[in-house]
């Protein structure tokens, strides 16, 4: 955090502070009424828009697959899932909301290119097996990451993460069928899958946010509860459930490093490319200006449905009036 | 067209004002009550439920949708906690568990 933002905060009461401490202490639920830290409100904004955001975007990539899909089958479950992820986009939106902002406004950062959003919605959708590793990966570490979110102190964020966990794990299994059925093709269809394991793997353990001594936000969100592991035990984690599954469909997750730790029970893992993870989440990974692009096209063209709901809404209450 | 623009910013386009905000409960299929879902925006009722069906029930979470507009709930406020709620807090005689029953005896 900058030195900057720290003088923006207003003072608050240390009493309040402590009674509130002591309520997330007690495991209670905060709810949109009740007194919290401005820093805590600022947060949550910040984490829950961001979330938000990388819902929407993350339709893009997939997006570019819908009208390429192998079967019929492939094009209705890739349809129900893009679907999903504006709905997801939407319900967080509606628990953004609860602290005091305008869903417009939250809209316009994204669209103006000053909001951010998931780093891994950056990276270009190359071939079908993407979609498989999408499903599988991203959505795969988006589950580990969400659970987590579910027991979070702020009531409407935990609750769009119960209801977003209930659905994600359509998402995930989709993408581990394209991948099995992939892998257990020709060998053209085989070398297709591990390519996209090849991309995708690394950059999903990116999702996780930097390592924890890197990371100045989490220990104020753990300490407020509303993060209740750390990047790095998430990071752990989806790693230790990935490995039997890339090895049950015959796919090799690209790290030379992987060992399994007897003494710890984890899957120890190789370095991670930061600079990599910097780089794409200032501005400048492979697909970060088409991703606006997109999305503010999609926007604009969307104009005239706004506008015609809006002129229909009036109609309707003139003749109401009438 | 940049000045046209500017001068249709100062008042908001209709489609980039933010329509009203509507509450949504759903009805679960088996008989139980009504339960708060989430939100939506829209600009009348009838798009506020089509909304609500396509955000918060794709996969028949309900048999019965209601919209109220957000504005139209009065609630409680977390300041009335104590005082408010006193009344239902302080009376254990309410409760099954208050009365004693012999041993043995199913009630």
């Amino acid at each position: 955090m900058s030195s900057k933002a720290v003088q923006n905060m207003p003072a608050e009461d240390p009493a309040r502070v402590a009674e509130f401490e002591a309520r997330i202490a007690r495991g209670e639920s905060i709810e949109p009424k009740d007194w919290m830290p401005e820093r805590y409100r600022r947060q949550l904004i910040r984490m829950m828009s961001q979330h938000a955001h990388s819902e929407v975007v993350g339709m893009l990539p997939e997006g570019n697959w819908i009208t390429r899909a192998p079967s019929l089958r492939r094009k209705m479950s890739l349809l129900a899932k893009v679907q999903d992820e504006a709905g997801h986009g939407l319900y967080i939106y509606c628990g953004t909301e609860t602290l005091g902002v305008d869903r417009q406004q939250l809209i316009d950062q994204l669209l103006e290119g000053t909001a951010k959003y998931s780093s891994i919605f950056n990276y270009p959708t190359l071939t079908w097996a993407d979609i498989g590793a999408i499903g599988w990966f991203v959505d795969g570490a988006a589950i580990v990451n969400q659970t987590m979110l579910a027991h979070a102190s702020y009531g409407p964020y935990a609750r769009a993460m119960v209801r977003i966990c209930k659905e994600e794990n359509f998402h995930k299994r989709q993408g581990y069928e394209i991948m099995a059925t992939l892998a257990a093709g020709t060998p053209a269809q085989h070398a297709m899958a591990q390519d996209a394991v090849n991309r995708w793997w690394w950059p999903s353990l990116m999702m996780f946010g930097p390592s924890d001594k890197d990371s100045p936000n989490s220990a104020e969100l753990m300490r407020w509860g509303v993060k209740k592991k750390s990047n790095d035990e998430l990071r752990q984690r989806f790693v230790n459930l990935t490995v039997a599954q890339a090895k049950a469909i015959d796919l090799v997750l690209p790290d030379p490093d992987l060992q399994y730790d007897e003494e710890t029970e984890n899957w120890k893992f190789g370095p991670i490319d930061w600079d990599e993870f910097w780089r794409v989440v200032k501005g400048d990974g492979p697909c970060n200006r088409e991703r606006l692009a997109a999305r503010r096209a999609a926007h604009d063209d969307g104009e005239w449905v706004r506008v015609a709901a809006a002129a229909y809404a009036a109609k309707q209450r003139e003749e109401a009036a009438a | 067209m940049a000045n046209d623009t500017t001068t249709t910013r100062q008042q908001p386009a209709p489609s980039d004002s933010q329509w009203p905000l509507w509450e949504v409960f759903l009805q679960p299929p088996k008989g139980e009550a009504h339960e708060h879902a989430g939100s939506v925006h829209a600009t009348n009722a009838e798009q506020a439920l089509q909304n609500a069906r396509d955000v918060y029930a794709r996969r028949g979470e309900a048999v019965s949708i209601w919209v109220v507009r957000s504005e139209a709930i009065t609630a409680s406020t977390p300041e009335d906690m104590g005082p408010f709620f006193d009344p239902g807090n302080d009376k254990p005689y309410r409760h099954p568990q208050f009365y004693k029953i012999p041993r043995g005896i199913r009630v």
